[in-house]
């Protein structure tokens, strides 16, 4: 039993360590927030806050998976706005049942991933072109399904999906933590996670490792298509509507959540812990700039200076910057 | 011998804790080839790296052709001293034409301020035949050879007006006839008066083409020897610290069944009509010249690539595999000839590697268990002796003796009844061998059946039963253990009988 103690802390303590760099720089703008604004540091805020990264993280946790094979999925914004249009206007348009609406939009989603995924491993196009096609197709169907028109719902058995709570703890915020879990489980504990990481570290030695790489990769699409459905669905229920216009952009929060957290542009190399704390730190900097009353035009701007200075910071590491700054940290 | 080109007195360099140069002495003359030997990690590449001005030292100075003693501050610096460095990776733009290459970096402009290709065209061309080589200066890098790439490498150097040219490995992806091409180069070279450092770890070509050669072990300067005044056992002595009395250790044992058999297998245009048996408990050398087409038979073998016709048996059965994972099913495993490109994930760790081909073994119902893997991982690194900080070190870090042993250890691990090496002892240091050599014998010697394919002709005759020397796609003439001898193989591989 010791063994396995030692095994479950090593766990956490390796968690930190490889991620110190960006929880110092979580930690640092939770600081500065809660002396700029007295609200951050509440209760109600911190779990909006979690509510509102529920959705990026979903999306990211596929994009880990799909980064550290040395792919890039552009097309997950969009489906998220596809699978949101396509499943509230089953419901109120066409009439059909909820479930059957709800499998429908997951469904599409899936086979949007599917197709990607088919594409990239059968025929050896590159990822980031047929995730554009992609993205385009499943815009492209949400609007065509739609005539470009949000509809609303309000249909209680469906809107409680996004709105609903487990106790104190909004259920999009639970959907998350399971998530996460079980992606840890998924690329730490089963030959599919390790099949991952050596596709994206070395093909080629894959491959004659006995690797069956197309179908990890025809995988690993798949899910992360099913994921940004997931997303999609619990999104157009907590807003109340089916709207084609939303997710613009969404995919690019992703892949920045994941380049903070440590996952290498070139594959082989990323953590869910480092994208879960990517994604936190997106997520905090958005609420902050809110809080502050920053309009959602100089936002843009401050996100993506943030963003890139963060990266900077981070990629510095190596080179003592980021350790001298975790000292410094320390000391304080 | 001419004057001194180079001095390098009591030269120190530390990372962190650890001592990487000791102080070092070194010295070239001009028109000589002066060998820098040592096992992996001893400090050649820290002592060259110094030398191009790309590591500092903490200690030591050199002079270069006379000048003042110095450090040298920066790589353009060492090229404005006439230092030329081929690194043993070929580092040029394979999209860029050999011209292009040559003058990277300082293009001549003409008076507009435009690149003047015309005039770096011929300038290139005039450096190329001035070395001797048939090249054309508008070839694309990319569409050229290995050997060519090199040669190009050293054209480039040239181009500097070096007056030391620094070698590491040159001819490890060479074929015997591009070495020979090589080394006319080479003489050309120290006709011209340039002052060449040779690294390499095959002490046939230090003794065909060295003047000198110094020995460094542990960072630390041993000795220098005069190349006709020493032997291979002598400077093996010097480079491992002890007399290696068994090199190659291999009893031979009665043969068992018939392990593998390959009959009519054709690739066309690849291989052609490859016949021969392996038995458990043998060990079948594969030798040739390089592009023969041995890595290509073996690729078929275990179904990594197609093949068109022929057939293959193991134990008996029939065996036509789709793809590797098939073939590690009925226990074939291959180490495949680059280790870096096709051997190892080299950015995770040596247990992530060294389980890789074997994940079931380390399957604890639905998940990975921590545990069994790492006794797995553990077992692989005591037992092949794999010099590694801890099994979560990242692969790349390791020496590439103790890299290609963690390849060894991965496909053992797979449990194999055929294990094919190819060329598992390229570019690794002699210690290392050894302990490879001692691998081998001790699968063969539990039954294992082994090909062997390698370029290192003492390698194959001292460790195989048999050997099939190949040459342009076809099995020429399969040797027994008492017809062995370079100079037959040779004459079979080059298919000058």
């Amino acid at each position: 039993m010791k063994t396995d103690r030692t095994i479950k802390d090593n766990f956490l303590v390796a968690m930190v360590r490889g991620n110190a760099g960006i929880i110092v720089v979580l930690l640092l703008i939770g600081a500065l927030l809660s002396a700029l604004s007295p609200v951050f540091l509440t209760a109600d805020n911190l779990i909006s806050v979690l509510r509102q990264i529920s959705n990026n993280m979903d999306l990211a946790l596929g994009m880990t998976l799909v980064m550290i094979l040395g792919g890039i999925d552009l097309s997950v914004g969009s489906i998220v706005a596809m699978c949101g249009t396509l499943t509230v206007g089953f419901i109120v348009t066409n009439g059909l049942p909820i479930w059957l609406s709800i499998a429908l939009g997951l469904g599409a989603g899936t086979l949007c991933g599917f197709m990607n995924g088919f594409v990239v491993s059968r025929f050896k196009v590159p990822a980031f072109i047929v995730t554009l096609s992609m993205m385009n197709i499943a815009k492209g169907v949400a609007y065509v399904y739609s005539g470009g028109r949000s509809t609303r719902i309000m249909d209680e058995g469906f809107t409680a999906i996004g709105q609903g709570y487990l106790g104190f703890v909004p259920l999009p915020v639970v959907y998350m933590i399971a998530l996460i879990a079980a992606f840890i489980v998924l690329l730490n504990k089963t030959r599919f996670g390790t099949y991952i990481y050596a596709i994206g570290g070395n093909r080629e030695s894959a491959r004659l490792s006995g690797v069956p790489i197309k179908k990890v990769e025809l995988v690993v699409f798949t899910v992360t298509g099913l994921l940004a459905a997931f997303a999609g669905l619990v999104l157009c229920s907590r807003m109340f509507s089916g709207q084609p216009s939303v997710g613009q952009g969404y995919e690019l929060d992703a892949i920045a959540a994941c380049v903070l957290g440590g996952v290498s542009m070139a594959g082989g190399v990323g953590s869910i812990g480092g994208t879960v704390f990517g994604v936190m730190v997106i997520g905090v900097i958005s609420n902050g700039l809110n809080l502050m009353n920053v309009s959602s035009y100089w936002q843009l701007i401050a996100k993506g200076i943030i963003i890139l200075v963060a990266v900077l910071i981070d990629t510095q590491k190596g080179r003592g910057g980021m350790l001298k700054l975790a000292r410094a940290a320390k000391k304080r | 011998m001419g004057a001194r080109v180079l001095e390098m007195r009591g030269i120190r360099k530390s990372f962190g804790g650890t001592q990487a140069l000791t102080g070092i002495d070194f010295d070239l003359e001009a028109g000589e080839v002066h060998a820098l030997l040592g096992e992996n990690g001893a400090g050649k590449s820290t002592l060259i790296k110094v030398l191009g001005g790309i590591y500092q030292p903490d200690d030591g100075l050199m002079r270069v052709c006379g000048g003042p003693a110095k450090r040298i501050g920066s790589v353009q610096e060492a090229q404005r001293l006439g230092i030329g460095i081929i690194h043993q990776e070929i580092v040029l733009v394979p999209h860029l034409s050999v011209a292009e290459n040559i003058f990277l970096g300082r293009e001549i402009l003409d008076r507009f301020g435009f690149k003047d290709d015309g005039l770096m065209r011929s300038r290139a061309q005039e450096m190329v035949e001035g070395l001797g080589l048939d090249l054309d200066a508008l070839a694309e890098v990319g569409s050229l050879s290995l050997a060519q790439q090199q040669m190009v490498e050293i054209v480039k150097a040239i181009s500097f007006n070096a007056r030391i040219l620094v070698m590491d490995e040159p001819t490890s992806s060479l074929s015997n006839d591009e070495v020979a091409k090589l080394f006319d180069i080479i003489r050309r070279l120290k006709a011209d008066g340039v002052g060449i450092i040779y690294i390499s770890h095959r002490m046939e070509e230090l003794f065909a083409i060295a003047d000198r050669v110094t020995v460094i072990r542990d960072g630390a300067y041993i000795g220098t020897r005069s190349i006709p005044e020493t032997s291979p056992e002598d400077l093996i002595g010097m480079m491992v610290g002890r007399s290696l009395k068994s090199y190659y250790s291999r009893t031979y044992c009665p043969r068992d069944e018939v392990m593998l058999s390959v009959e009519h297998l054709t690739k066309a245009g690849v291989f052609e009509d490859i016949c021969f048996q392996v038995r458990a408990g043998e060990v079948l050398g594969f030798a040739g010249l390089v592009g023969a087409g041995r890595s290509e038979i073996m690729a078929a073998i275990f179904g990594s690539e197609p093949y068109d016709s022929g057939t293959i048996r193991l134990g008996g059965r029939e065996a036509t595999f789709r793809n590797p994972a098939q073939a590690m099913a009925r226990g074939v495993a291959l180490v495949p000839e680059d280790r870096k490109r096709q051997g190892l994930v080299l950015c995770n760790s040596v247990g992530f590697n060294l389980t890789l081909a074997s994940l079931k073994r380390a399957m604890g119902g639905l998940f990975l268990s921590a545990r069994k893997k790492r006794k797995l991982v553990d077992s692989y690194v005591d037992d092949l002796r794999i010099k590694t900080p801890s099994s979560e070190a990242s692969v790349g870090s390791l020496s590439g003796g103790n890299q290609q042993k963690v390849v060894i250890g991965k496909w053992l691990a797979s449990g194999p009844k055929l294990l094919i090496l190819d060329e598992p002892t390229r570019g690794i240091d002699v210690g290392a061998k050894q302990e490879i050599y001692a691998i081998i014998n001790r699968l063969a010697k539990e039954g294992m059946a082994v090909i062997l394919v390698s370029s290192e002709l003492p390698e194959v005759i001292n460790m195989c039963d048999a050997v099939c020397v190949v040459r342009a796609g076809k099995i020429e003439k399969r040797l027994e253990r008492g017809e062995l001898s370079q100079e037959t193989i040779m004459r079979y591989a080059t298919g000058s009988v």
